[in-house]
C-alpha cells in the first residue's frame, strides 16, 4: 500500500469519525428534546404561563419564575454590557502593553473558566451580605454580571481585533481622533460579533442555577417581582423545585418549564444569529 | 471648519516670519518650500531606518520617492502626517516642516495636521460603508452634517478624483462593490474631501492593473495643479511619468535628489545609476 492510498484511507476514516461524533450530539439532543416535549407540551397553555405557583400541580404556573428570569436578564444586561464593552475597548485600544496589563488579560481569560458556584459565593459575600442587597434581583444581577463579564470582554476584544488596521489608518489619516475612529469605524464594524457574544453570554446567564441558588433565590416566592430590590426566583430553580417533588403531576410541570426555558434560550440564539446577519449586510464587508 | 481656517491663518502669518531665514538658506530657490526636512533621523527601537535626510519640496509639485524595498520610503513619507506616531518604538530626530512650521511641535494637533495632509495607502482601504459615506466621513467627523454641504463636497471630490461619472447613480452602494482601481480613486476622493493642500501616496497603484494604474497616473497629473504631492513608487517608469522631482533612497539615506528628467538621464551618483538601470533593487 503506498502512502497516497494510506492517506486516502485516513482521510475517509476521519470523515466518518467526524460524522459519527456530530450525530451523537444531535441524536442525544433530539431524544432529550423529544422526550421533554412529549411529557410537557400538553401542559403548556396560557394559564401555565400566567399562573402563580401553587401547592396544587394543576393550578401551578410559571409566571413568577418567568418574570424573575426576564427581570434578572434585563438587569444583568444593563450592568454587564457597558462594563464589558468598555473594558474590552480599553484593553484593546487604550491600555499600554505592560506586565500589569498582560497579567490582567490572562486573568480575565482564566475567569471565564471559573465554575459558576464560585461566583455565587463571591456574590453572596459581596452583594448579599456586605452591600446588604439581600436575596434580591439586584444581588442576582450583579452576581450574574460578574459571571458573564469575562465572556463579554473576551468576545468583544476578539471582535475589535478582527477589524482590519487599514480601516483605522484610513480614519486617522483623515484627521479622526482615536475615539472617533472607535465610535465610527471599529464599533460599527465589530458590532455584529459583539452583539452575538453578548447574547450568547446572556443566554448562558439565564440558564445558570448554582449562583442564584447560593445567593438565596431558592426560597418560595409567591409573587411577581415589582422592583429590583424584590426577592425572586428563576426558571431553572422553579424547574428544579418541581422535579424534586414526589407527585408525578409536578414532574410534568417541570417538563413544561423546561420547554419554556428552552424556548427563551433558542429565541435569544435566534436573535443573535439575526443580528449578526443584519449587521453584516449593513456594514457591507 | 472654523478651526481649520484659523490654523491656516496662523500658518500664513508664520510664513511671513519664517520668510527671511528660509530664503537666506536657499538663495538658488526663491520660492519657499512647502515641505522641508532638516537632518532627520528615524529609529525603530535601536534600528536606524532614516539617516540624516534633508530635503525641500516645492508647492504644487510632484515628488517621487524611489529606492529598493525596505530602504525607508514609507517611513519617510509617513513622517509628514505623523502616521508613525502609532508605532511604539518609533523615534525621530531633526525638523520636519510644512509651510515653515514644525509639525512635531507640541502646539500642533495631529488631527489638524492630517486635515491638511491627506494620505492614500498602498492597498485601497475604503470603509465598509456606502460610497457617499466614505467621501463624507472626513467632514462628518469635523461636525459637518448639513446635507447640502456634504452633497456638494462629495460631488466635487468624486469629480476631482475622476470617479463621479462612474458612481454618480449609485452613491448609496457599498464602496466594497467597486473594482480595485475605483476603490483607490474613491480613497483619493475621500482624502480630497477634507480640503488638504498636500497628498501623500504610498505606492498607490501597486495593487492595480495597468489600466487602473494609468487612470491614477493621469489623475496625479491633474491634481498637481492644486496639490503638493509626494508619491512613493516601486516603478521607475511611473516615477518618470508622474513626477517633477525624484529622490532616490538607499538604506535610509537620501542618495540623490534632483529633477526627475535629470535623475533618469544623467544621475550623478553611481548607486543611483545602478538602481535605475536595474542592476539591483
Ligand atoms: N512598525 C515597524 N516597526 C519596526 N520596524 C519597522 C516598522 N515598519 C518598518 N520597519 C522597518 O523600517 C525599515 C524601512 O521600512 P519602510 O519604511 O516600510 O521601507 P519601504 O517603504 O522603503 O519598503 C525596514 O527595515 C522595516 O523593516
Ligand atoms: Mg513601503
Amino acid at each position: 500500500m503506498n502512502s497516497r492510498q494510506k492517506n486516502r484511507i485516513k482521510d475517509r476514516a476521519f470523515k466518518y469519525l467526524g460524522i459519527f461524533s456530530t450525530s451523537i450530539g444531535l441524536i442525544l439532543l433530539t431524544v432529550f428534546i423529544g422526550s421533554i416535549i412529549k411529557d410537557g407540551i400538553g401542559r403548556i397553555d396560557w394559564d401555565f404561563l400566567t399562573n402563580l405557583p401553587s401547592r396544587k400541580a394543576e393550578k401551578a404556573g410559571i409566571l413568577t419564575a418567568l418574570a424573575g428570569s426576564v427581570w434578572l436578564l434585563v438587569m444583568t444586561a444593563i450592568v454587564s454590557i457597558p462594563l464589558g464593552v468598555a473594558a474590552a475597548i480599553h484593553l484593546e485600544e487604550y491600555s499600554r502593553k505592560t506586565r500589569w496589563s498582560s497579567f490582567l488579560e490572562i486573568n480575565i481569560t482564566n475567569l471565564a473558566g471559573v465554575p459558576s458556584v464560585i461566583y455565587g459565593i463571591l456574590g453572596l459575600q459581596i452583594f448579599v451580605r456586605t452591600m446588604r442587597f439581600g436575596g434580591s434581583l439586584l444581588a442576582g444581577a450583579f452576581t450574574l454580571a460578574l459571571l458573564i463579564l469575562p465572556i463579554i470582554i473576551v468576545t468583544t476584544r476578539e471582535a475589535i481585533k478582527a477589524v482590519p488596521s487599514s480601516i483605522k489608518e484610513a480614519s486617522y489619516g483623515l484627521g479622526a481622533t482615536k475615539w472617533q475612529t472607535i465610535r465610527h469605524q471599529v464599533l460599527p464594524a465589530a458590532g455584529g460579533s459583539i452583539a452575538t457574544g453578548i447574547i450568547l453570554a446572556l443566554s448562558r446567564a439565564i440558564g445558570e442555577t448554582a449562583p442564584v441558588i447560593i445567593i438565596g433565590a431558592l426560597a418560595y416566592v409567591a409573587f411577581v417581582p415589582q422592583s429590583p430590590t424584590d426577592e425572586f426566583t428563576v426558571l431553572p430553580i422553579q424547574i428544579f423545585n418541581w422535579v424534586s417533588r414526589p407527585d408525578h403531576a409536578f414532574v410534568v410541570n417541570a417538563a413544561a418549564g423546561i420547554i419554556v426555558l428552552l424556548a427563551v434560550t433558542f429565541m435569544m440564539n435566534g436573535i443573535a444569529v439575526y443580528l449578526r446577519h443584519r449587521w453584516q449586510n449593513k456594514v457591507n464587508w | 471648519m472654523e478651526e481649520i481656517i484659523e490654523i491656516e491663518k496662523t500658518v500664513t502669518s508664520e510664513k511671513h516670519r519664517a520668510e527671511q531665514p528660509a530664503d537666506a538658506k536657499h538663495t538658488e530657490n526663491p520660492v519657499r518650500p512647502k515641505l522641508e526636512t532638516r537632518g532627520v533621523n528615524v529609529f525603530y527601537g535601536d534600528n536606524q531606518v532614516i539617516t540624516d535626510v534633508s530635503i525641500t519640496m516645492k508647492e504644487k509639485s510632484v515628488t517621487a520617492l524611489i529606492g529598493p524595498s525596505g530602504c525607508g520610503k514609507s517611513t519617510f513619507l509617513r513622517l509628514f502626517n505623523r502616521m508613525n506616531d502609532y508605532i511604539k518604538v518609533f523615534r525621530k530626530e531633526g525638523d520636519i516642516c510644512i509651510d515653515g512650521k514644525d509639525i512635531y511641535s507640541p502646539s500642533v494637533h495631529v488631527e489638524d495636521l492630517r486635515k491638511m495632509v491627506g494620505m492614500v495607502f498602498q492597498k485601497p482601504n475604503p470603509f465598509p460603508k456606502t460610497i457617499y459615506e466614505n467621501v463624507a466621513y472626513g467632514l462628518r467627523i469635523q461636525g459637518v452634517n448639513d446635507k447640502n454641504i456634504l452633497d456638494e463636497a462629495v460631488e466635487q471630490s468624486l469629480k476631482s478624483a475622476a470617479l463621479w461619472n462612474e458612481v454618480r447613480s449609485n452613491l448609496k452602494k457599498s464602496a466594497l462593490a467597486l473594482s480595485g482601481g475605483q476603490q483607490q480613486r474613491l480613497c483619493i476622493a475621500r482624502a480630497l474631501a477634507v480640503n488638504p493642500s498636500i497628498l501623500l501616496m504610498d505606492e498607490p497603484a501597486s495593487a492595480l492593473d495597468p489600466i487602473a494604474t494609468a487612470k491614477i497616473e493621469e489623475l496625479i497629473h491633474r491634481l498637481k495643479e492644486d496639490y503638493t504631492i509626494v508619491i512613493v513608487t516601486h516603478n521607475m517608469q511611473q516615477a518618470g511619468r508622474v513626477s517633477d522631482m525624484t529622490a532616490f533612497f538607499y538604506l535610509g539615506k537620501l542618495i540623490e535628489y534632483t529633477e526627475t528628467k535629470k535623475l533618469f538621464t544623467s544621475p550623478e551618483n553611481e548607486m543611483t545609476e545602478n538602481y535605475i538601470t536595474g542592476r539591483f533593487g
